[in-house]
C-alpha cells in the first residue's frame, strides 16, 4: 500500500502534448533549456518568447495556462548562490543596499540568471506531467542513453515506492519509540545519539534493499531472464511529431538570434 | 516535505553553457566505464541489484535527524554506496538517483544534470571510497577501523562535492569564487558532519548484522583504476575550471587568481598545449574556446584512463 505522494507528477491527459512522441518532448525540452541558458544577460524579448512559449505549452497540455507556472519555484532556494552577484560585478552603481554598491550589471546579471532558471524549470515540469514515466524511459533509450542504464533506471523506478514505503515505516516505528515530543529539540537523546538511530535505519534499510534485490532476482532466473530486458512495441513517430519538432526547433533558433542581435 | 532537495543540486541557468557541455562530456565517459565494470562485476545481477541500490538510496535520504533550530542532517549517500558497493557501482547508483530527481521531481536542473551528477555522485563515489580504502589500509581491520575510515570519507565526499560546485559556479560567472567556495565549503563542513554521522550508523548495522556484505565494496574491481580515475577527474575539475579563467570576463575566478598570482604558473602547461586556448584552425572565439576545453578535458580523461588500464594489467599479471 502506498502511503506517501512522492508519487510521479504525472498527470493523464488526452491533449496534443500528452499524445506528443515521448522523444520529440525530451529533445524539445533540452533544446529549450539548451537556448534559455545559452542567451546572453539582459535579452528581455528572447526571454519573453521563452516564457510565452511555455505558457503556450502549458495551454496547450490542458492543464491551464499557469499549471507549470505554480510549480516552477522549487528552484528559488538555489538563488542565494547568485545573490552576490548585483554586489560582486564591477559597473555603473545603481543604488547602495546596506552600504554596499549594487552595479546596474550585476544586478542585470542576477535577474537574468533568475530568468532563465525559472523558465528551464517550468519546460521540465511541463515534460514531467505530460510524459508518463515508462514513456520517458523508452524515449531516452531511444535516444541512445546505453540500454543498461535504462534498465537500471526503470527498476529503481518500479521499487522507489516500496523502499520510501519501507523509509517510511521505520520513520513511524522511531517516532513511536523515541518519545517524540510536542518539542523535537527536547526529544529522543543527544544529537549524536539522534544521527546514529537514523544511520541505523539507513543500515537496516540497506539490508533490505540488498535482500529483496535478490528475491527478485531470482524471481527474474524463474522467469527466464537472460540478462536482458524486453521491451514492447513502441509508438512510431508520425508527421505531426515531425513538424511539431521543426517549428518548434525554428522558433528556438528565431529567439536564440533575437537574443543575440537585440541584446 | 518528506523529500526535500539537497542543497547541491544546481537548477538550469546557474551554470554557464561551455561549462554544462563539459560536465556531460565527463559524465558520459565515466557511466559508460562504470556500466562495464559494474557488469564484470555483478554480471546478470547488475540491473536489479543497482535498481534496488539506487531506490534505496533515494528513500535512505528522507531518513534524517532534527539539529537545532529547525534544520536536519541527512545522506547525501554517494560515500556509504561507494563503500557498500564499490566506486562504479555507486557511479552508477548515484546517477539514477540524481536522474530521477531531476526528471520526476525537478531537483536540478537537466542542462547541468551532468555537473550534478559528477559532484553529488562520482565525486562523492570516488573520493569516499578512495579516503576509506586508504585509511582501511592504515588502520587495519576491526569496526573501530571501519568506522573511523567510514566517517572521514563520507565528511570529505562532501566537501569535495561543495568545493566542485562552487567552482563550476565562479567558473560560470555566477557567484565569485571568493565567496562560493568559503560559503559553500563552511556550510557543507556542517552538513558534512551529519552525513558522516548515519554512514558510520549504517556502517556499523551491517557490520554487526551482516559482515559479509561489506566485503562486496573491498573485492570490487577497479581498486587501481579509481584511485587513478578520482585523481583524473580532479585534474579535469581543474583544467576545465583554469580554461575559463582564461575568458575575457575578469569576474570570480580570474580575480581571485590574479589577486593571488597564481594564475600564470598555473595555466603555463596548459599554454603550451593549447596558446591562447583557442584552436588555431576555427575562427569564432567561443566555439574555438569551448572545443579546446572539451579536447583539454578528454585528454587528461583519456590519458588518465590509459594509465589505469596498465595499472590493471601489471595488478593482474603480478
Amino acid at each position: 500500500m502506498m502511503h506517501i505522494d512522492l508519487a510521479d507528477h504525472y498527470r493523464r491527459g488526452s491533449s496534443r502534448l500528452h499524445t506528443l512522441d515521448p522523444r520529440v518532448k525530451v529533445l524539445a525540452t533540452l533544446l529549450f533549456i539548451f537556448v534559455a541558458t545559452i542567451l546572453p544577460p539582459g535579452a528581455w524579448l528572447s526571454y519573453a518568447l521563452l516564457f510565452g512559449a511555455t505558457l503556450a505549452a502549458a495551454w496547450g497540455s490542458r492543464l491551464g495556462v499557469t499549471y507549470a507556472l505554480r510549480r516552477s519555484f522549487v528552484a528559488l532556494p538555489f538563488a542565494l548562490a547568485a545573490i552576490t552577484l548585483p554586489f560582486t560585478v564591477r559597473g555603473e552603481p545603481l543604488t547602495q543596499i546596506a552600504g554596499l554598491t549594487v552595479s546596474v550589471e550585476g544586478a542585470l546579471r542576477f535577474v537574468s540568471v533568475m530568468v532563465k532558471s525559472w523558465v528551464s524549470v517550468q519546460a521540465a515540469i511541463l515534460m514531467a506531467v505530460t510524459t508518463a514515466f515508462p514513456d520517458l524511459l523508452w524515449a531516452l533509450r531511444e535516444l541512445r542513453v546505453p540500454r543498461p542504464l535504462v534498465s537500471i533506471i526503470s527498476f529503481m523506478y518500479r521499487y522507489l515506492f516500496v523502499l520510501a514505503d519501507e523509509s517510511l515505516r521505520l520513520q513511524r516505528a522511531r517516532a513511536a519509540r523515541s518519545a517524540e515530543g510536542a518539542d523535537p529539540r527536547r526529544s529522543g537523546g543527544g544529537l549524536v545519539w539522534r544521527g546514529q538511530v537514523a544511520g541505523g535505519m539507513v543500515g537496516n534499510l540497506a539490508l533490505r534493499a540488498f535482500e529483496r534485490s535478490e528475491r527478485i532476482y531470482n524471481a527474474m532466473l524463474a522467469r527466464g531472464f537472460q540478462g536482458e530486458l524486453k521491451t514492447l512495441a513502441s509508438p512510431v513517430m508520425t508527421d505531426t511529431d515531425r513538424y511539431a519538432l521543426a517549428g518548434w526547433v525554428t522558433f528556438l533558433a528565431m529567439t536564440a538570434l533575437i537574443g543575440f542581435v537585440f541584446a | 516535505m518528506l523529500f526535500k532537495p539537497v542543497q547541491l543540486h544546481i537548477p538550469d541557468g546557474f551554470l554557464s553553457t561551455p561549462v554544462s557541455i563539459v560536465g556531460w562530456v565527463l559524465l558520459v565517459a565515466a557511466v559508460a566505464y562504470a556500466l562495464r565494470q559494474t557488469r564484470g562485476q555483478l554480471g546478470d545481477k547488475q540491473i536489479p541489484l543497482m535498481g534496488v541500490l539506487a531506490a534505496f538510496i533515494f528513500a535512505a535520504q528522507a531518513i534524517n535527524f532534527p539539529v537545532a533550530g529547525g534544520t536536519s542532517g541527512h545522506l547525501l549517500g554517494g560515500a556509504l554506496a561507494a563503500i557498500i558497493m564499490g566506486p562504479w557501482a555507486a557511479v552508477l547508483i548515484m546517477t539514477s538517483v540524481i536522474a530521477i530527481q531531476a526528471l520526476i521531481f525537478q531537483d536540478g536542473g537537466l542542462l547541468v544534470m551532468g555537473w550534478n551528477i559528477l559532484n553529488m555522485g562520482v565525486l562523492t563515489a570516488f573520493t569516499g571510497y578512495f579516503v576509506y580504502a586508504l585509511m582501511r589500509r592504515l588502520l587495519g581491520e576491526g569496526r573501530n577501523s571501519l568506522l573511523a575510515a567510514g566517517a572521514v570519507g563520507a565528511w570529505l565526499s562532501v566537501m569535495v562535492g561543495a568545493i566542485a560546485t562552487a567552482i563550476q559556479l565562479a567558473v560560470s560567472g555566477t557567484s565569485p569564487l571568493g565567496i562560493a567556495l568559503p560559503a559553500m565549503a563552511g556550510v557543507h563542513a556542517l552538513i558534512g558532519l551529519g552525513e558522516a554521522i548515519i554512514t558510520v550508523g549504517a556502517l556499523a548495522f551491517i557490520y554487526a548484522t551482516r559482515r559479509d556484505l561489506l566485503g562486496i565494496g573491498e573485492a570490487a574491481p577497479g581498486k587501481a583504476s579509481a584511485g587513478w580515475v578520482g585523481v583524473g577527474l580532479a585534474i579535469a575539475l581543474v583544467v576545465a575550471a583554469f580554461s575559463f579563467a582564461a575568458s575575457p570576463d575578469p569576474d570570480g575566478l580570474e580575480r581571485v587568481a590574479e589577486d593571488t598570482g597564481f594564475l600564470e604558473r598555473a595555466l603555463d602547461p596548459v599554454y603550451n598545449l593549447f596558446p591562447d586556448y583557442t584552436l588555431p584552425f576555427i575562427s569564432d572565439p567561443l566555439i574555438s574556446g569551448i572545443l579546446a576545453v572539451v579536447l583539454g578535458t578528454l585528454i587528461v580523461f583519456g590519458a588518465t584512463f590509459l594509465i589505469a588500464r596498465v595499472q590493471g594489467r601489471k595488478a593482474e599479471t603480478s
